[in-house]
């Protein structure tokens, strides 16, 4: 029985069910007060089957029970043509394109200030700075801000969102590229001298090599806050379409299931996000003949 | 456009400054050198700014322009020769100097921002004059104060600690047990993934419109970070210290207490900076689904609705000193308490 105890596999199926269970019985302890008031109300006889029986289908339930979502998530995903605006595959697409151009930019911005950083020392010095402390401000706070002024002057849509996604994710890529494009070994920076290797050789050929694992490091993480800063960026635009905007009809109109739905579709995209930058990753080590 | 004779002395100095740099090389190789220029530079943007609070509506004229795009150049080249002093040789003149230079870019940001703002009539809807968002800070004090307590003292710091104590509890319980560790390690990394923000009008429902939902918002952010850190930092402990512990026959708190928390302190204090951040982003997000008639996360999203651009612009400005000052603060303490640890030594 020694490999049931040590295998990660059954380790974490054993916590994802044990979760599974204690969320069973929070929704029968969090539904049972609204449940409970109601048998009153209507003078109906209850025990405790019928009471957990019932938490478990309520219609707007406090807490619904996985299933409940599971269910509702089938029927939003399924249910509906995928242009109906009551299909989440629908509003799921509206809120990867924005992360993915959002990501797109911050990549970019993210990469280009590195090695500027790298290369000149009074960006270093004066930018750097001010790139830590800007992560500091809540900037989604600013992102109501920034999608009702760019709204003002006409950019709506997609680009408004993509703005805050890529400032978000723009961060952990300038700070670990700075890093990777910094790491080559002093020794092989010395042996590119030796070889009268210009700056721009120097890069190509050593830097931006070495600086991988790094990149890849800064995607995973920005690839998870950008979608973060797409789903907050739907929140005060009138919330017409995407994951945040399920997210904020779900709140007036306390559909709790939808809510969750919304919830559960926008953690398995960003799941698997992750998956595929590890997918990239190990793709690109392999061509580079890292062995794993 | 009628500037007072001292406007155009002030725009003149940086001209005999850069005249100065020019002819004698050796000018900024020495430190009052230095200090001339750069103050002689600054004279020159108060001068620009100046003319343009002072010129009536549409008549600045685009050799202003020039004048600021050349000042603009010649902050470079003073930012330039600060950030090239051997900062290694005096550990005093080093922090100065690190001081100094971004300051002096944050000062040009800022110079820049007002003067196009201002010189080019920019709507005060789409972008206000720092000088205006300044005038608003200073109206509007009481209000920004009121919205500070609500989301950082009660809601923000309350989930904070929450969160953070709740988390380094859970991993030191984790940690005892190998079987949980394997489970809860990877969800824990794959849950710091996740949008949590999400659950914020989930908490809003549950715990109501006051601080108690944003604080829940908090927890529910900070939780797994601290989790993951401290799982890691725990773990992080050389097998040698460990093997001389137990060779001092030292009980399982002993340990704990004595070597793997210390050492798994710098991993602690990285999730603390991480949540710093992620508390107030947390604490105002969830005041976009509801709150109290106070808040700064109310008062940004209701202000932008009355286009009341300086107010949420100030508010702004609120939110980012409380979180570089909460921060710095943090970093303070991982110096006084991690001060021992390889990456602060001075290569």
């Amino acid at each position: 029985m020694n490999w049931l105890r040590t295998s990660s596999f059954f380790s974490i199926a054993a916590v994802l069910a044990f979760t599974t269970v204690i969320w069973y019985g929070a929704a029968v302890y969090l539904n049972s007060d609204v449940l409970i008031d109601k048998y009153d109300r209507k003078k109906i006889e209850w025990n405790f089957s019928k009471l957990v029986e019932d938490s478990w289908a309520m219609k707007r339930p406090v807490m619904p029970a996985p299933h409940q979502i599971m269910l509702d998530m089938k029927k939003s995903i399924f249910g509906y043509k995928i242009s109906s605006k009551r299909s989440l595959v629908y509003h799921g697409w509206v809120t990867i394109s924005s992360t993915l151009v959002g990501f797109a930019m911050g990549a970019v911005l993210g990469i280009l200030l590195a090695v500027g950083i790298v290369h000149v020392s009074t960006l270093n010095k004066s930018v750097l700075p001010w790139i830590i402390a800007s992560q500091t401000i809540p900037i989604l706070a600013i992102a109501p801000m920034v999608i009702v002024v760019l709204g003002a002057i006409g950019v709506t849509g997609l680009l408004p969102k993509a703005i805050i996604s890529a400032y978000l994710c723009f961060f952990p890529i300038a700070i670990g590229m700075v890093k990777g494009l910094r790491s080559p070994d002093p020794m092989h920076l010395d042996l590119m001298k030796t070889y009268n290797a210009s700056k721009s050789q120097t890069f190509y050929k050593l830097r931006w090599p070495t600086s991988t694992p790094f990149l890849f490091a800064s995607f995973k993480v920005s690839i998870a806050i950008s979608l973060v800063g797409a789903i907050v960026g739907e929140l005060p635009a009138g919330a017409r379409a995407g994951l945040g905007a399920r997210l904020l009809t779900g709140s007036y109109y306390g559909q709790t299931v939808q809510i969750w739905s919304a919830l559960f579709v926008a953690s398995i995209i960003a799941g698997s996000f992750v998956y595929l930058m590890t997918v990239m990753e190990n793709r690109v080590q392999k061509r580079m003949g890292v062995q794993a | 456009m009628s500037f007072g004779v001292n406007t155009f002395l002030f725009a003149l100095m940086p001209l005999i400054g850069a005249a100065a740099a020019l002819f004698r090389k050796g000018v900024t190789v020495l430190m009052p050198g230095k200090i001339v220029i750069t103050l002689v530079v600054a004279s020159g943007c108060m001068a620009t700014l100046n003319s343009v609070h002072s010129a009536e509506s549409g008549t600045t004229s685009w050799g202003i322009w020039l004048y600021v795009v050349t000042l603009a150049g010649l902050m470079w080249e003073v930012m330039g020769f600060w950030s090239r002093v051997e900062t290694q040789l005096n550990k005093k003149t080093g922090i100065v100097i690190n001081l100094l230079v971004p300051l002096l870019f944050g000062g040009m940001l800022l110079y820049l921002w007002e003067m196009l703002t201002i010189g080019f009539e920019v709507p005060q809807v789409l972008l206000p004059a720092p000088s205006l968002i300044g005038v608003a800070f200073a109206n509007s004090l009481e209000m920004l104060w009121a919205d500070f307590q609500q989301t950082f003292l009660k809601a923000v710091l309350a989930g904070f600690f929450m969160g953070c104590v709740s988390g380094i509890v859970v991993a030191v319980l984790v940690d005892k047990v190998p079987f949980l560790q394997r489970g809860l390690l990877p969800l824990g990394n794959l849950a710091s993934a996740l949008p949590i923000v999400g659950v914020a009008p989930i908490m809003v429902m549950w715990f109501g419109f006051d601080w108690q939902s944003k604080a829940a918002v908090v927890v529910m952010m900070t939780f797994f970070p601290m989790l993951v850190n401290t799982l890691t930092g725990l773990k992080s402990t050389d097998r040698m210290e460990l093997d001389l512990m137990h060779s001092y026959a030292a009980d399982y708190w002993q340990m704990l207490l004595k070597v793997r928390l210390p050492n798994a302190l710098p991993f602690i204090f990285n999730a603390l900076k991480i949540n710093s951040t992620l508390a107030l982003i947390g604490a105002i997000v969830a005041e976009f689904f509801g709150t109290p008639i106070v808040g700064m996360g109310f008062r940004i999203s209701t202000e932008i609705g009355r286009m009341n651009v300086d107010v949420v612009w100030a508010s702004i400005a609120v939110a980012a000193l409380s979180g570089s000052l909460f921060y710095a603060l943090l970093a303070f303490l991982e110096r006084q308490f991690t001060g021992w640890h390889p990456s602060f030594r001075v290569s």
